[in-house]
């Protein structure tokens, strides 16, 4: 591969690199987060997390595994803040064609506070070069979620919520998310101009991989928070729905690459103020 | 009211109320006992649509049998239930109307594989009757082709294209585009098509003559026709006189009745089989509160029908028909006074430079329970409305 055709000694320099054969492995998940133009980046040996947030209220957060690198080296851990639509445009700099077999390689490089993240992408031979300044890195919020407080999970196969979700009434201000071990289950809730709306998905579905409900729980979300979390549905299979004792949500989605390896993006969202139904 | 719809019927029903879509805003929902009636109409009332769907289309078909309801809703809200089509055929088994009048609601449940439950309640609005009133088995012009033929006749011209201009003779029938007036003639695109009787299922003419009408409606029954590979029925009489276009099958019966521009002189053709002769029609002024003449004219688009009153005499000079009379009194009259208040709307003043004289259809505000609403003509009614209705009717 052409990138690896520097020098050892730039490479000491780096405290960050990591190297994809196929950069759509990260530009398709990185735009199912895509709402806003900042994220924060953070890498560790684990791999990298990309966070975006959205009014105090939405966190999204996208998780790339260091398995999923060619190359993954890294020599300490550490964060900054980037233009995320700034590298999604250098990402897709070749246009981001789907001949198949043409694909677009990936070196990134990071060389510690201050530096701007370095890219390297190449296709059939044509190298691009890429530095994106990189800021000061905000504190992700911590919604303190924890797998204790869950009161209700239910895993579905994306394709069954995919098309409630295309089909949301975006006149409503919000989404109402009902979890109960009694019916409706698991209903999604719309009010729009014209009338409410309702998806049931029974407990029974061979769609629900698994339904774990302890008690009723009703909760609305700011329908704009998560209208963009459409995007993680459409490249996902799996969905994991959790809500806890506050009512917060977790959305985790189970995004599987065109090569079969997993990511993982989750969505957490505060619920709205009132919990009392229309 | 409780219909069921199960299988293939509900993409028939969706794209029942996708077609009305491209006439009007509002679907106006009829439940009847010879089956549920949705109508649409455009702003103008130069269009009018109404899908009759039988009881036999259903596998449950409940309505009212004490009284007559009727409602209307944003036409959008009911495509929002039926939004993604290709969806609709994989993945939706049947579909649940029903209607709660406490909560004046209209509630749509699809029961779709999974045990995926989708519920929409619709908020609706009472509506007046809604109720366009022609007979097309008397029309002199009547036609019957696959929807391949039109399909491909009408794609043939631009999307943008507002008008069409159709010609027939005793063998052939020709479709063009139709430029406006003013417009410079040298310059415009001229695309004319011309089909063979034989091309048809049926073909008769009786007035060699041209019509001109808006293609975009009839676009909206070409959608639903296509897809449920049913022929269209189209009947004219001649220019002025509303075009119907129609599909029929066991269970249901669709119907659109567009206006038509009223006679251009440089269109017009000689009616060598014209079996009875006209009156020429007058003026178009509608701001005429004299209203005599323009019954006279829309005479010939209505035929004898079998109610007890029988046929209107053309001078209709002894019914009186001045605005104010028509809707304050209980007399026996036929219904066309209503339509005065669309008459207003119609830009027919002849100070302003030539435009569109669009006729305008004929509504009737009451209708006689459980006729044959969709042919027959109804030719006499008490006329119940007050003026205030009649207002409502004309926004």
């Amino acid at each position: 591969m052409p990138l690896s055709t520097q020098s050892q000694a730039d490479d000491e320099q780096y405290v960050l690199i990591a190297s994809l054969d196929n950069a759509r492995h990260l530009s398709n998940i990185l735009k199912a987060i895509t709402f806003k133009d900042h994220a924060i980046f953070t890498a560790t040996p684990n791999g990298l997390k990309v966070t975006v947030e959205d009014s105090k209220c939405l966190q999204a957060n996208a998780f790339i595994q260091a398995e999923i690198f060619q190359e993954y080296t890294i020599k300490e851990d550490l964060g900054f803040q980037i233009n995320l639509t700034v590298l999604l445009d250098c990402l897709n700099i070749f246009g981001g064609s789907t001949v198949p077999g043409v694909s677009t390689a990936l070196r990134m490089c990071y060389r510690g506070y201050g530096y701007p993240l370095t890219l390297f992408l190449e296709e059939a031979g044509v190298v691009t070069v890429c530095k994106i300044n990189t800021q000061e890195p905000d504190e992700p919020i911590d919604f303190e979620f924890c797998s204790n407080n869950v009161t209700n999970k239910v895993i579905l196969q994306s394709e069954s919520l995919k098309d409630a979700f295309s089909e949301l009434d975006m006149t409503s201000e919000v989404l109402q998310i009902t979890m109960s071990p009694s019916q409706p289950y698991f209903r999604l809730s719309t009010f729009g101009n014209s009338g409410n709306a309702h998806y049931d998905y029974s407990k029974d579905s061979d769609m629900m991989e698994l339904f774990r409900c302890t008690k009723t729980q009703t909760n609305k979300y700011k329908m704009s928070l998560l209208k963009p979390s459409t995007k993680a549905l459409a490249l996902s299979c799996k969905v994991s729905v959790r809500t806890d004792s506050r009512g917060f949500l977790s959305l985790q989605y189970l995004v599987r690459n065109d090569d079969g390896q997993i990511c993982f993006v989750e969505y957490y969202c505060c619920p709205n103020e009132e919990v009392e139904e229309d | 009211m409780h219909c069921v719809v199960t299988g293939g019927n509900v993409k028939v029903l969706a794209k029942a109320v996708h077609s009305l879509s491209r006439i009007g805003d509002d679907l106006y929902v009829e439940p009847q006992e010879d089956g549920l009636a949705l109508r649409s109409v455009n702003s103008s009332r130069s269009a009018y649509a109404c899908f009759l769907f039988a009881p036999l289309f259903f596998s449950r078909y409940s309505v009212p049998n004490d009284h007559t309801f009727r409602c209307k809703m944003a036409i959008k809200s009911v495509q929002a239930v039926f939004r993604s089509l290709a969806t609709l055929e994989k993945t939706v088994e049947k579909c649940h109307i029903e209607l709660d009048e406490q909560k004046d609601r209209l509630t749509f449940t699809l029961h779709c594989k999974h045990s995926l439950l989708k519920t929409h309640n619709l908020s609706f609005q009472d509506s007046e009757s809604l109720q366009a009133v022609f007979d097309k088995d008397s029309c002199a012009n009547i036609f019957r082709a696959q929807p391949r033929l039109l399909v491909d006749t009408v794609v043939h011209f631009p999307s943008s294209l507002e008008e069409v201009t159709v010609s027939v003779s005793d063998e052939r029938m020709w479709v063009r585009n139709h430029v406006e007036e003013g417009a410079e003639q040298s310059r415009a695109m001229l695309t004319e098509l011309c089909l063979a009787s034989d091309e048809f299922d049926h073909f008769s003419v009786k007035n060699h003559n041209s019509i001109t009408f808006c293609l975009k409606e009839l676009r909206g029954l070409l959608v639903f026709a296509e897809s449920t590979g049913l022929p269209v029925s189209m009947y004219f009489d001649e220019p002025g006189s509303p075009v119907v276009l129609s599909v029929t099958d066991s269970v249901l019966e669709g119907n659109f009745v567009l206006a038509t521009l009223s006679e251009d002189p440089s269109l017009r053709k000689n009616n060598s089989k014209g079996a009875h002769t006209l009156p020429p029609p007058p003026p178009d002024d509608f701001m005429n509160d004299d209203i005599d003449s323009y019954l006279i004219a829309m005479d010939t688009s209505v035929a004898p029908g079998p109610s007890t009153a029988g046929p209107p005499t053309p001078p209709l000079a002894d019914s009186t028909c001045s605005k104010q009379s028509a809707v304050a009194t209980h007399r026996t009259r036929t219904h066309r006074e209503e339509d005065e208040e669309a008459e207003e709307d119609e830009t027919d003043d002849s100070d302003r430079p030539p435009n569109k004289k669009f006729r305008s259809l004929f509504f009737g505000l009451v209708l006689p329970p459980s006729s044959q609403i969709s042919t027959q003509p109804v030719m006499s009614q008490e006329v119940l409305a007050s003026d205030s209705e009649n207002e409502t009717q004309a926004e």
